[in-house]
């Protein structure tokens, strides 16, 4: 090795700190637009097509030790199982029926109020991959991407109700952002009395809270908070959470209300992504009078 | 204990590049497997390690600009905020490639303290671009440099023992 101090005998480019400064530069550049504009997506998606792979391979041994643990199951076992799922569907059956000659009730009646129908949706399985390598952020990565249509914004549920929301394609993967990802909003609604209002993830693993309540709320413990419906994203009508804990402070303009998700946020490996939600209807666009702007305008500066 | 003695003067064969992408996309897998809760916590960062290993040992060969391309990939890989990782293992390269004259001349527990400084780093990067996007600082994210340092002395006579391995065998 020869020694740079004195001379230098091999051109070897750039000197390290020249290097370091670049490359800084670039990737503080690269955050700043990430960050601010996301126009890296589709980048990120092709570099994805690179790292999959390893990320597919690095969850085979987890998955192996199911298969293996599956393998081995007893043939009592197996008994078991099957005459309790038989029980569980036939329960479901009858409530299934009832349910139809519901839905059918509630279609002509709201054909009679000449009310726009309830949505139906569609959904597929998918299989979670992993959880988020980072730990304040909950987020999962499942099995399908692109390539089985799942689409940006598409609402992820498992039996029991929301767990959260398409944020990224790629071609193979999508990533999921939970309903408990600090800030991540679900407008919902008191099943008791209807009263709607938005629920906010804590970034906590498990936690909810409804912010902006006034203390005077109509709002109890144990109050199950169902999908609103009334964004376009989510259809309505699904469970997301129950009421836990309310502070009630004369101090503070807003309660302090906590909820539980009652989806297993954190527990499945199945999940449920809806597809073929009917659009919002477009939002008509205001006829004002004319001079009507001018008039408020006006009035206000009075 | 010779590994434990001031790194000996003896000559090493040179590296083939197949094993230096190996190692990385080895790394790569390791960051990937499931890990979860307090091990996510306390998860090493493998792929800083191995950067950290080539660029201190073939600083020629793998450097800056390497480490920027792996950090990139560490990113998607993560699903993190683009450049996040490139911009640590920046850092971190620039270490290595700094202080590899230095650190060749240490013996085992020398380097590993030496390491812990750089590892500090290039979590500290983390730590801030957290801060800067959420508006909070986590302390725990730094617990993964003190076992990704704890995994230094390992790794280097793992990759020493392999190096004569080959050499042997040639």
């Amino acid at each position: 090795m020869g020694s740079p101090q004195t001379f230098q005998f091999f051109n070897r480019g750039p000197s390290p700190a020249a290097r370091l400064v670049f490359f800084v530069v670039l990737s503080l550049l690269l955050m700043f637009v990430d960050a601010r504009y996301g126009y890296l997506e589709s980048s990120r998606g092709a570099l994805s097509m690179l790292v999959s792979p390893i990320q597919q391979l690095a969850t085979m041994p987890a998955k192996l030790w199911h298969q293996a643990g599956e393998f081995f199951v007893t043939q009592r076992g197996l008994v078991e199982e099957n005459y309790s799922l038989r029980e569980r569907h036939n329960r479901d059956a009858a409530q299934l029926s009832q349910l139809q000659s519901l839905q059918q009730e509630n279609r002509q009646l709201r054909n009679l109020l000449a009310l726009p129908q309830r949505s139906e949706f569609s959904a597929q399985p998918v299989e979670i991959l992993y959880a988020e390598r980072d730990v304040f952020k909950r987020k999962l990565l499942v099995a399908k991407g692109a390539d089985a249509q799942i689409k940006l914004g598409q609402v992820v549920m498992d039996d029991m109700g929301i767990v959260g929301q398409v944020t990224r394609v790629y071609p193979w993967i999508s990533e999921v952002t939970l309903i408990t990802e600090k800030d991540h909003a679900v407008p919902v609604q008191v099943v008791r009395n209807g009263l709607r209002t938005i629920v906010f993830g804590a970034g906590d693993t498990s936690q909810l809270s409804l912010r902006y309540m006034p203390v005077s709320s109509d709002i109890q413990n144990g109050d199950v908070l169902v999908t609103s419906g009334i964004d376009g994203v989510y259809p309505p009508g699904i469970p997301v959470a129950k009421v836990v804990k309310i502070e009630r402070d004369a101090a503070y303009p807003f309660a302090r209300i906590s909820c539980l998700p009652l989806a297993g946020v954190d527990r499945n490996r199945q999940l449920l992504i809806l597809s073929d939600l009917p659009p919002l209807l477009a939002q008509p666009t205001e006829e004002l009078p004319p001079g009507a702007g001018v008039d408020a305008k006006t009035g206000g500066n009075d | 204990m010779a590994y434990l003695s001031p790194s000996t003067p003896e000559l090493q064969r040179p590296v083939s590049n197949t094993f230096i992408v190996l190692s990385v996309l080895v790394a790569l897998f390791l960051n990937a497997l499931p890990w979860e809760g307090v091990w996510l916590v306390l998860r090493p960062d493998f792929v800083a390690l191995v950067m950290l290993y080539w660029c201190t040992h073939t600083p020629l060969r793998v450097g800056i600009g390497l480490s920027w391309v792996a950090g990139m990939l560490a990113d998607v890989a993560d699903a993190s905020l683009f450049g996040q990782h490139a911009l640590a293992y920046t850092l971190l390269a620039f270490g290595g490639v700094v202080l590899h004259r230095r650190l060749q001349m240490f013996d085992l527990r020398q380097q590993t303290t030496q390491v812990l400084g750089i590892f500090a780093l290039t979590y500290g990067v983390y730590v801030l671009v957290h801060w800067q996007v959420s508006g909070y600082v986590m302390w725990s994210y730094l617990l993964g440099c003190l076992t990704s340092t704890l995994l230094w002395a390992p790794l280097s006579i793992m990759f020493m023992a392999m190096r004569r391995a080959r050499v042997e065998r040639e």
